[in-house]
């Protein structure tokens, strides 16, 4: 028999309240896209699977979104590109601007939102460009790119120099070792930046309301709406988004799991 | 076993080869000559130098100056996918994201080498491991991964093999098997083998020639039992096996021998096993090669007696027992006596004298740090 | 995951051989660092540009000159005293309460549960979580769960910790509850990827040198962690400084809790008074690496990228 105690239990019961707390929003938003509301979706009026059926209903939202996963896709690519180059750069070769090159990526983790939209924002005013898609994925790229750069860093330091000098030392050139050693081999880093930079741009708010003009993401689209109440069917898109989020990253883990179950085995 | 992949074994030679790091210069003029087909070992402990110079045979290294010729032809400015060279690294190097099979293949396929599958398979039947052609390298062993390292780079019949301390990651009984192996797959396939340990035994059991490498430099070079019968210097003394060194000022010489005073004792050296024949010199015996006595031995002009002094320690080590015997003005010095039965049975604190034939002392070039020259 | 972008515990040993670059380096960093120059930059220029100029004397709303009209600094500083005070407080409040409550929820899940990687791994999955979904709409969520016919309000009420005329959403508590939520998963991340390397025989060393397990957590496990702490308080107190959705009243706020970037969006969106939104943005953004400089160079860590 295990001595029952109070301590020991204290920790995981603490752990387990903490993600309810962190989980009831979402808990309460996602049962909210079944509100069988009009307006104001604020008071619950029964179960529907209406706003689920007929989510462009509302062609406000489904445009939102639509902006959302274009500017998200398009930003995601650039600063993917970008990043992985800066990262390989940094871990892997010594040149004199790497502090410059440190420090310009540090800064723009280290500046809030507001300054980093609204110096955007004057600089495209200034130059008389006028606020649209591509101004808001202009910014997106630039504030995904540092976190691109450190995700994909981590993984280029684990990365053992000595397997691409076996590759040179086996016959490939330059080029093939980076093609078929270096790139295989950072690609889980990268595949988690460009997850990473997606949700950042999807999510993001500020910078995007500044430099937007007349065009409406999600976030944007629900910080309008906010005023006089969210329609479910915007519950029903950040639902659907979560759920698919959600199911990917279990399935990589339950993979990753069993895989190392028959590693161990072997 | 001549396939039509398979590069013309080729003897290396590096020319007055010189690497400088920021701040340390990690070899410093060093001269190397390989012959083809030899198994060739540096031996040195780390920080010597041996691995640059694997690194720099490999063209993963650039030299500050001198020449990398292979077969009579100047690579020093060749890249390492240019050589015909292949490399067993330390850490194995295996590429986790491909099979077995597949990292095998790998230097065939990018060389395009026709039947670059077939020949793989049997590198890997070669080493044993045909049977796990389809597993990721972390699922082998340590031992399996090293066979899989071997066989890659065997498989592209390379004109030199370099082995970065293959070895050293290996338990000793694995090693012991894994030397055997190596050692008769070099025999089998004829090729020229660089090998870089810091293992003397290793390098002794193994090497056709071993060169003994301390601080950048070659020290020494020569067949194993050259080696260690008649070290030159005081750190290929000590690092190849132990030595019990006499430092003194020549007093007495003749012909064909010359000696020195230790502490009232005459030590004497052949002329021709000692590198200096005048001033203050250091000479040497291996430990095996001395006996004790309880009493003081008469023998004759072709032995040295030294003592009597004191047995501070015996340690029993299995096959022989090794006793530290402390003599007055002349220091400690160690004798190892195998366990037959020969040796007197002497208990610690017991007085005895030490006597080894003349034609076992060796003289060194140098002195042990420390010891200024007169 | 890319838990590695709240990189929180030590370097990750750098074990590669640097080489010398030519153009290869240049090829690799270039394109990004000019386009961080351009829109990184440049925009920080412009903005310490634009907060140094002057009103139009045609008097058109929204037009300025060039000009070194320091006293928009000055106006600013009066004017925005609240909102300058407000932020900060906020920021700091929500800090400290983001790391009380991430603390032990990071540790449980980096140390308790290594022996269970599976349930480690879920439960940081549901740290996560949060990210999945929009940040506004969580909010959104918060304020009817506490909205003024709640049961948490009543409960309040009931127990007369607000008076019957007090209600919860709009107060400073409000805005200091919702940011502390939203960015609990900053904090809990980098605590967790440093409390995760820890090596769990050094609590054993000292338990064996005779300390207490409360000694064993002061002079042990927290010291250990403090570039994980760094790090996420970091990530969270940054942001938040600069946050004003939560303090919107069409969200958890009121007039009355108005922020720093509150006003700039007012002065740069609304009123168009670029000059003050850019001061009060370049003032903001001083102020924090005045206190980011000052705060990582006290604690000792400056390898944060």
């Amino acid at each position: 028999m295990r001595k029952f105690s109070l301590g020991k239990l204290a920790l995981p019961v603490y752990s387990v309240l903490a993600l309810v707390f962190l989980l009831t929003p979402i808990a309460y938003t996602i049962l909210f896209s079944f509100n069988d509301s009009t307006r104001s979706n604020t008071v619950w009026e029964g179960f529907t699977l209406r706003h689920w059926a007929q989510v462009c209903n509302r062609q406000d939202v489904c445009d939102a979104v639509t902006n959302s996963i274009v500017i998200g896709i398009i930003s995601t690519i650039f600063a993917t590109i970008l990043g992985t180059a800066l990262a390989i750069a940094l871990v892997r070769y010594s040149f004199r601007a790497r502090s410059l090159v440190s420090l310009s990526l540090f800064l723009p983790m280290a500046t809030p939102e507001v300054v980093l939209g609204a110096g955007l924002a004057g600089l495209f005013f200034n130059a008389g460009v006028g606020a649209g898609m591509v101004t808001i994925i202009i910014a997106h790229v630039m504030f995904c790119l540092s976190f691109v750069v450190v995700t994909v860093k981590a993984r280029v330091q684990t990365l053992d120099p000595t397997l691409e000098e076996a590759g040179a030392d086996l016959y490939a050139n330059p080029r093939q070792v980076f093609r078929k050693i270096t790139l295989p081999l950072l690609m889980p880093g990268i595949i988690s930046a460009a997850l990473l930079s997606f949700a950042l741009s999807f999510d993001d708010f500020i910078i995007t309301y500044f430099n937007s003009g007349s065009v409406s993401t999600f976030p944007k689209y629900i910080y309008v709406a906010a005023a006089r109440g969210v329609p479910a069917e915007a519950n029903v898109i950040a639902s659907a988004v979560f759920i698919l989020a959600i199911v990917i990253v279990l399935a990589t883990q339950i993979r990753g799991a069993i895989k190392r179950a028959k590693l161990a085995k072997s | 076993m001549a396939t039509s992949n398979a590069f013309a074994g080729a003897d290396l030679e590096l020319i007055d080869i010189r690497k400088d790091f920021p701040g340390f210069t990690a070899l410093d003029d060093m001269d190397l000559h390989i012959p083809a087909g030899q198994f060739f070992a540096l031996l040195g402990p780390s920080g010597c130098g041996k691995t640059t110079t694997l690194r720099i045979v490999a063209g993963l290294e650039t030299p500050t100056q001198g020449q990398v010729m292979l077969g009579g032809k100047d690579i020093t400015a060749a890249k390492p996918h240019e050589r015909p060279i292949n490399t067993v690294f330390q850490s194995y190097a295996l590429f986790p994201h491909m099979t077995v099979l597949d990292n095998v293949a790998f230097g065939l396929r990018q060389r395009k080498v026709a039947d670059a599958q077939k020949l793989a398979v049997d590198a890997l039947n070669l080493v044993e491991l045909g049977h796990l052609a389809d597993r990721r390298p972390q699922q082998l062993s340590g031992g399996q991964q090293q066979r899989v390292a071997l066989a890659r780079a065997l498989v592209n019949r390379p004109s030199l093999l370099l082995l970065d301390e293959p070895l050293g990651a290996l338990d000793l009984k694995l090693r012991r098997q894994m030397q055997i192996e190596l050692k008769a797959i070099q025999l089998e396939v004829g090729l020229t083998f660089l090998h870089v340990t810091h293992d003397q035994e290793e390098a002794m059991d193994m090497a056709d020639i071993v060169a003994v490498m301390n601080k950048g430099r070659i020290e020494q070079m020569g067949a194993p039992e050259v080696l260690y019968d008649r070290p030159k210097t005081v750190f290929v003394s000590k690092f190849l096996g132990q030595s019990n060194l006499f430092v003194g000022d020549i007093v007495e010489k003749n012909a064909s021998s010359v000696s020195i005073e230790v502490g009232g004792n005459k030590i004497t050296v052949d002329k021709k096993r000692a590198e200096k024949h005048t001033g203050k010199i250091a000479i040497g015996v291996r430990p095996e090669k001395a006996d004790f006595h309880e009493k003081k031995p008469k023998l004759g002009a072709d032995h040295i007696v030294i003592g009597p002094g004191e047995i501070i320690d015996i340690r029993f080590t299995g096959v022989s027992n090794q006793y530290l015997i402390d003599i007055p003005n002349v220091g400690e010095i160690t004798v190892f006596a195998q366990n037959i039965g020969k040796s007197p049975e002497v208990a610690l604190g017991a007085q005895v004298y030490v006597s080894w034939k003349v034609e076992h002392s060796y003289g060194l070039a140098d002195l042990p740090s420390g010891i200024e020259e007169a | 995951m890319a838990f590695a972008a709240f990189g929180g515990g030590a370097p990750a040993k750098d074990n590669s051989t640097k080489r010398k670059g030519g153009p290869i380096v240049l090829a690799l960093i270039l394109p990004g660092l000019i386009y961080l120059g351009l829109f990184f930059m440049t925009p920080l220029v412009s903005l310490l540009v634009t907060a140094l100029e002057s009103p139009d004397p045609s008097g058109a709303i929204g037009a300025y000159f060039y000009d070194l009209n320091f006293g928009n600094f000055a106006t600013v500083l009066t004017d925005y005293m609240p909102q300058i005070l407000r932020s900060f407080g906020y920021a700091f409040a929500a800090t400290v309460f983001a790391l009380a409550i991430s603390y032990p929820l990071a540790y449980f899940i980096g140390v308790k549960l290594r022996t269970s990687p599976l349930i480690q791994r879920l439960m940081l999955t549901l740290v996560i979580a949060p990210f999945f979904i929009s940040f506004l709409l969580r909010t959104i969520a918060w304020k009817q769960l506490l909205s003024d016919d709640s049961g948490f309000v009543s409960l309040l009420h009931s127990l007369h910790i607000l008076a019957p005329s007090q209600f919860f959403l709009g107060s400073d508590a409000a805005v200091i509850f919702g940011l502390t939520y939203n960015f609990i998963p900053f904090m809990t991340l980098p605590l967790f990827t440093n409390l995760e390397r820890l090596d769990t025989r050094l609590l054993e060393a000292a338990s064996d040198l005779y300390a207490s397990p409360n000694k064993v957590f002061r002079k042990v496990t927290l010291p250990l962690s403090m570039p994980g702490i760094i790090s996420g308080t970091l990530l969270t107190f940054i942001p938040i400084a600069g946050d004003y959705v939560n303090a919107s009243r069409d969200f958890l706020g009121s007039s009355k809790t108005s922020m720093i970037g509150t006003m700039v969006e007012a002065d740069f969106l609304q009123n168009w008074n670029y000059p003050s939104a850019s001061a009060l943005s370049v003032l903001l953004m001083g102020l924090i690496l005045v206190m980011v400089t000052v705060y990582v160079r006290r604690s000792g860590t400056e390898d944060l990228l």
